[in-house]
């Protein structure tokens, strides 16, 4: 624990005007930075003699459609020689451009692409940015909150056409999505209109 | 005059017996040379993260089963863990001793399955029906303890769902005292084989900066020579207080980490075997009501209970808001989630970090200018499962 508060003091020193705040939770290291100081941080982080986070352990994104910064990307770094991790987040609008990390680490560029596939973020610098995960043609980015779970197409072999064809979903039964919060208060929309009248 | 060098691209896949799975790898030759490989995942996408995102904290588990399903209940304890520290819940001993044996019994099974295919990839038919005997053996300590062979959604936040049935104890001892043989046949088998060495040593080299910064973990890492394993640096659950040895490769070719594979085996045995001793009897899971169900003897008795059990399974335990990523050590390598809670019964956010997903990324690096027939020993000796990488 006193080694992680020192990494993060040095962290903080060093890279001052970069950073807008850390913290020390669940023995990790949580930065939070701005979109256009990603490449400096990450290069300084794996670079430097006392930090050395050499591997890049994942990348990732949080949907929060309510907020005008609308995406949250995720840095997860590991320093083998100082045995920590650390959290590196900050938030961008919709149609905000992020550096790519390629050039730094070769292991982020289908990370990237997940990130593109799933949240349509886009990448500067990408050599290669292709969907990863979803089908060939695929329309949309399905870990969007916005999209709906059952999605929009489904897939079946036709007799008739002797081949595999795309159609849009039907459900026998949709997807049932219960409210449990609170069965004696009511439902969702109730306890809205509760809320309001208690205001 | 300059010959024009011209290319031959070959799709290898997604239905391929050597593809371990759905994977479509578009290759670009040159003669028999590798020039370029191209590898196409997601085929077996199911949208699991979405998924999770719609369900309680207890209906998400057993999608963890279906990541990597070689080794099941490694995946559940990543995701266990992670709501645990959030939670703040102390984990009882015994189950945390129960949950470290399954979870060694799920590497023996991940690894043989990897060592006996790979062999089969390069020629070798015999080992794979010795290995699956085993592993058929330990899919049964699977069904005795949570009712099913693959998917058992055992492991529970709090604990794990059921205590050891009687006489499991003892079956496992034995089949620790028999196992070491096994190995050491599968190993007259292959070890000194003259074609297994032809077709693996040096193969696939990765070098240990490479290994670094291609995101590699588990026996990619160690087979290259860097002494990392998150049981013995980052210690989780009881691995403290349990004596083994790490592996270490020492050429990170497939023939060296084809043997870290072995070595990690009896390790796991040994671990096996100090679990079955020091296990303390006790409760298996956390005591608390809010988070764990009720016994049902004490269904028909308490009224508590009852309330405890219906809230449970009907809205299930909310989560205070919180951000973590925990990482465990699996067969395969570093599996980690990253959670992002809110307050409410369901996860606002769950990445699964899968470790094949990196090593299959490397594929290009590793196959370029190598034979065509390697592609199948190099993939053999990165241990992809789609079910874990596509998600």
């Amino acid at each position: 624990m006193k080694n992680l508060s020192n990494l993060e003091k040095k962290i903080n020193s060093e890279l001052t005007t970069k950073i807008r705040n850390t913290k020390v939770k669940h023995k990790n290291i949580y930065i939070s930075i701005e979109n256009e100081n990603l490449l400096e941080v990450i290069a300084f982080l794996k670079n430097n003699n006392e930090t050395k986070f050499k591997q890049l352990i994942d990348i990732t994104a949080v949907d929060y459609p309510e907020k005008e910064n609308r995406f949250k990307l995720v840095y997860l770094l590991l320093s083998h020689e100082f045995n920590s991790r650390v959290l590196i987040d900050f938030f961008i609008n919709e149609n905000e451009i992020v550096t790519s990390l390629t050039s730094v680490f070769p292991s982020s560029n289908w990370m990237e692409r997940e990130v593109f596939d799933m949240y349509g973020i886009k990448f500067k610098d990408h050599p290669d940015l292709r969907r990863i995960l979803t089908d060939y043609g695929f329309v949309g980015h399905p870990l969007r909150k916005d999209f709906p779970l059952t999605g929009h197409n489904e897939v079946r072999y036709s007799e008739d056409e002797k081949k595999v064809i795309y159609e849009p979903v039907k459900l026998e039964q949709n997807y049932r999505n219960f409210d449990y919060k609170s069965p004696w208060e009511g439902t969702e929309y109730i306890r809205s209109q509760n809320k309001k009248k208690n205001d | 005059m300059t010959k024009e060098k011209k290319t031959l691209n070959l799709n290898f896949g997604p239905q391929h017996p050597a593809a371990h799975g759905v994977l479509r790898l578009i290759l670009e030759l040159d003669g028999e040379v590798v020039e370029h490989a191209d590898p196409h995942i997601g085929l077996l996408h199911r949208g699991t993260e979405k998924l999770i995102e719609n369900k309680t904290y207890l209906q998400a588990l057993p999608y963890f089963d279906r990541l990597d399903y070689v080794a099941p209940m490694n995946q559940e304890h990543a995701f266990a863990l992670a709501v645990e520290k959030i939670l703040n819940i102390e984990v009882p001993i015994r189950a945390q001793f129960i949950r470290v044996m399954f979870c060694e019994i799920g590497r023996i099974l991940s690894h043989i399955l990897n060592i006996t295919t790979q062999a089969l990839d390069v020629g070798a038919l015999t080992p794979s029906l010795w290995g699956f005997e085993e592993r058929e053996t330990l899919m049964t300590f699977y069904e005795r303890v949570s009712g099913s062979r693959l998917h058992a959604n055992y492991f529970r936040t709090g604990g794990v769902h059921q205590d050891l049935p009687r006489g499991l104890n003892e079956d496992i001892a034995k089949f620790c005292q028999n196992f070491p043989k096994v190995i050491n046949d599968l190993e007259t088998l292959l070890t000194d084989n003259r074609i297994f060495k032809q077709r693996n040593v040096d193969i696939g080299i990765v070098s240990k900066q490479d290994a670094l910064d291609y995101s590699f973990s588990g026996v990619m890492l160690r087979g290259s020579g860097v002494p990392w394993d998150l049981r013995k640096s980052q210690p989780y659950e009881c691995y403290e207080q349990l004596d083994f040895k790490i592996p270490i490769g020492k050429n990170g070719d497939c023939y060296d980490r084809y043997l870290c594979r072995i070595e990690e085996m009896k390790e796991s045995v040994n671990i096996i075997n100090q679990c079955l001793v020091k296990m303390p009897s006790g409760p298996i899971k956390s005591l608390d009501g809010k988070i764990s169900p009720p016994p049902k003897k004490e269904l028909k008795e308490s009224m508590e209970a009852l309330i405890h059990h219906f809230k449970l399974f009907t809205e299930g335990y909310r989560v205070k808001k919180d951000e973590i990523y925990v990482a465990v050590e699996a067969p395969k390598g570093e599996f980690g989630v990253y959670l992002i809670s809110d307050g409410s019964s369901k996860p606002y956010k769950c990445k699964i970090r899968a470790p094949g997903f990196s090593h299959l990324q490397a594929m290009d690096y590793l196959i370029k200018g190598h034979m065509l027939a390697d592609v199948p020993a190099v993939l053999g000796s990165m241990d992809v499962v789609f079910g874990e990488i596509d998600r």
